[in-house]
């Protein structure tokens, strides 16, 4: 053990457990006294102590029938800590200032010490955990980077077998296209701006005829963009691109169209795709099933829900079709009334 | 003689408010007549809003389909703006169902009463809706918040004049 004192304190170490504290306020004590050394006996300091004041912080014990306290020394120390109590006694610092220093090991309230810890270890796993993120991150673009690596020298091989077959096999082009070779048009070859939506829209008006073909003359917009950008493989376009692209179809006088339904969603059609056959047919569906949803005319013609939805609202629009809105669902009939 | 529905009764998007407008004004003329032949047929005169939920002229069991309260308010409304229905309390809870309107009423009592050559003779309320001289007629039975409003409807019309006696009205068809 181990007794030093402050210049407010006198204060108790447990030598083998550093955290153990006592402190007593050295306003406490009333007079103290040295008891010499005998046999058996170490050497003692007695220090009388006035009345347990209110505030009296916890300690070892809340009372004692003994008014003083006995500080053992058994090795040495003795004559120093005595010499350095009488010049604390006799100063009286402790009625200038107040404590300012804690002690060391921190004999503080527990709560504020376990707060410290708690806060600083959250700290740290957050700080392990965003190392770890970042590790994991590195190493996955690792892999990315080797497959664009390849990614670009399939896109170079495709572009020299595209090279050498001519234009003029209109089928065979929109199908390697549709693979994933290209010449794509990007902002390096063309710049931005109009004259890059331009050409962007030239380009998709070659590309787009076959699939269009196929779906019946219409295609949401969200499709197209996944077919471009597959088919680009590299310099993929943006939402925007493409959007600003199909609004030229009009002014460039090609054979494609960029409608907007009510509900917002946009699709791509054939300028040569007719509404009113399209609504006919939808009506003809219906009739002929005696009633449908957006599910079963989507398996009926092939299309994706989406638009098969698109069709029979607009036949709704266009008074041919009513509703049945049910728990079973939403169902459209021919319109009886 | 059993109530006979009409063809939408049975045509499940007769039961879904229809979102376009002109479908929706057919589909609700249909229904405020269905509403007026039913309360005709089982001489109705007031309906209250919950009941009418589940009563079978909007609840079709049969094709599991009912209209929604949100649909049934505005078919009241529709009636309203008609001049076949009227609110009996603020909360909308309750209504009057008018399947022939007060004027209608007026024009068919004070034809009875020409042609039994009675014109000039002060009837009494009582007389009119329940005297067995009225048995037979239409507006026998008829109930007298209706049949005061009939009368009020000719006296408007300067057709009658409604009087008021010791022990109850009277009135007096000109």
């Amino acid at each position: 053990s181990c007794h030093w004192t402050s210049t407010h304190r006198l204060i108790w170490r447990d030598v083998k457990n550093h955290e153990c504290c006592i402190a007593m306020p050295l306003s406490q004590i009333l007079l103290f006294e040295e008891q010499a050394a005998g046999i058996g006996k170490s050497a003692k300091i007695v220090i009388h102590l006035q009345a347990t004041p209110a505030n009296k912080e916890p300690g070892p014990y809340q009372h004692s029938k003994y008014s003083f306290i006995k500080l053992s020394f058994k090795e040495h120390g003795q004559i120093e800590f005595y010499r350095r109590l009488t010049e604390e006694m006799t100063r009286k610092r402790w009625e200038n200032t107040p404590a300012s220093q804690p002690i060391p090991i921190g004999t503080g309230s527990q709560a504020g010490r376990t707060r410290a810890v708690g806060i600083v270890g959250i700290e740290r796993k957050i700080e392990e955990k965003r190392k770890e993120t970042d590790k994991n991150i590195s190493e996955a673009f690792e892999d990315l980077s080797k497959l664009m690596v390849k990614a670009k020298e399939m896109v170079e091989l495709s572009r020299s077998i595209a090279n050498k077959i001519k234009d003029k096999q209109f089928g065979l082009r929109s199908y390697l296209l549709s693979m994933g070779i290209a010449d794509p048009v990007t902002r390096e070859t063309h710049g931005s701006g109009t004259h890059y939506h331009m050409q962007l829209a030239k380009q998709l008006d070659d590309m787009l005829q076959a699939p269009l073909e196929e779906r019946g003359g219409m295609m949401a917009l969200t499709e197209v963009y996944c077919l471009v950008n597959r088919a680009r493989g590299m310099e993929l376009l943006s939402p925007e691109d493409l959007v600003n692209a199909c609004k030229m179809f009009e002014s460039l006088k090609l054979p494609l169209r960029l409608r907007v339904f009510d509900s917002g969603v946009m699709v791509v059609q054939l300028q040569s795709h007719s509404e009113e056959e399209m609504i006919a047919s939808a009506l003809d569906n219906v009739s002929d099933k005696g009633s449908l949803t957006a599910e079963e005319f989507a398996k009926l013609l092939g299309l994706s829900v989406l638009l098969s939805k698109e069709r029979l609202l607009l036949a709704e629009k266009m008074g041919h079709l009513c509703r049945d809105d049910s728990v079973e669902g939403l169902r459209f009939y021919p319109n009886l009334f | 003689m059993s109530f006979e529905w009409p063809w939408q009764y049975s045509f499940p998007p007769f039961f879904t408010l229809q979102p376009n407008v002109d479908t929706r004004q057919k589909q609700l003329a249909a229904w405020c007549s269905l509403a007026l032949s039913y309360c005709r047929h089982h001489k109705l005169y007031t309906l209250d809003v919950m009941e009418a939920q589940e009563s079978p002229v909007f609840n079709n069991k049969k094709i599991e389909r009912k209209l929604s309260m949100e649909a049934i308010q505005v078919v009241f409304e529709e009636l309203r703006k008609k001049g076949n229905l009227d609110w009996l309390d603020k909360n909308k809870s309750r209504c009057l169902v008018m399947w022939r309107r007060p004027e209608e009423w007026g024009k068919l009592i004070h034809q009875w009463v020409s042609k039994i050559g009675m014109v000039n003779s002060v009837f009494t309320l009582y007389e009119l809706s329940n005297g067995d001289d009225t048995e037979g007629e239409e507006f026998h039975g008829l109930e007298d918040w209706m049949l005061l409003r009939s009368l009020q409807a000719l006296q408007a019309d300067g057709k009658a004049e409604i009087i008021t006696m010791d022990d109850g009205k009277g009135v007096k068809f000109f």
